[in-house]
């Protein structure tokens, strides 16, 4: 296995969809390459951080809806209705 | 507030109960929204095409989910229809953000370690705004299943459903887009090797 195949399988990996023979070949790459290995960290920590986007405690809390848009969407559900 | 109250009142089509409907869960909707678009206009016209939405639909709605679920699957749906109709921009290519490797096989440019842990929470803050515009930087198709899948935490199928393909293309979207985000974070994250 190369880097270009490591990378291709990576996502199969992380998910355990990969099959066991090829999971054997994928290990031993990794502990032949460290940059695959930290290529391995980097894009966890890229899924993470996603994650992180909407999920962080520290995050702040919702703003107020605007209130012109408050005001816009009930006019638009009288006009509707 | 009594959900099944608030719902009761919304089917009376009692006026107060659709201001506090938007009131109550508009800021939170309306981040979602921006999640997705990241044109402020955009993020607002989609939040009230999906509240206008709401209100058409509230006799279906069946209570086996929350209220607040219920809208959001209803927001995230409103987000992808506005990119779907909005006057289509130039993106940059999926195959310009992936990581290049050299004839033999071997990564290009060698990964480096990031630095992305931090207990200050303004760093923190500064990163996730960091994450966010560059997911916006991904390519639409890209960014759509990422969000869906990594953020809003729908599953394959789920995915595959609102975009409109297979789960083995959202499976090599999510990939794809992942990868391309992981390239356009490194600069910024990534410790100078030694």
């Amino acid at each position: 296995m190369n880097c270009r195949e490591f990378v291709e399988f990576l996502m199969e990996y992380l998910d355990g969809e990969l099959p066991e023979a090829q999971v054997a070949t994928f290990r031993e790459h990794m502990a032949d390459c460290p940059s695959c290995e930290t290529y391995l960290d980097t894009y966890r920590e890229t899924v993470r951080l996603g994650h992180d986007v909407c999920g962080d405690p520290d995050g702040p809390v919702p703003e107020d809806v605007p209130e012109t848009l408050v005001s816009a969407i009930l006019a638009a559900r009288r006009k509707q209705s | 507030m009594d959900e099944a109250s608030l719902v009761a009142r919304l089917r009376g089509k009692e006026d107060a109960a659709f201001e506090e409907l938007v009131r109550a869960h508009g800021g939170r909707l309306l981040a979602v929204a921006r999640r997705f678009l990241r044109n402020e206009e955009d993020a607002r016209d989609a939040l009230q095409d999906a509240f206008l939405s709401a209100f058409r639909s509230i006799e279906g709605f069946e209570g086996t989910a929350r209220l607040s679920t219920w809208l959001h699957r209803i927001v995230v749906n409103a987000s992808l229809m506005k990119i779907r109709t909005r006057t289509r921009k130039p993106e940059a290519l999926i195959e310009d953000l992936l990581p290049g490797f050299l004839e033999d096989g071997h990564l290009a440019r060698p990964a480096v370690e990031w630095r992305t842990q931090s207990d200050d929470p303004i760093v923190r803050r500064e990163l996730r705004e960091l994450v966010l515009e560059k997911i916006h930087q991904l390519p639409d198709a890209y960014r759509n299943v990422l969000l869906l899948r990594d953020i809003e935490e729908l599953d394959t199928q789920e995915t595959a459903e609102i975009v409109g393909i297979s789960p083995n293309a959202v499976k090599t979207r999510l990939h794809r887009a992942r990868q391309a985000l992981r390239g356009l974070l490194e600069p910024h994250v990534g410790k100078p090797s030694a």
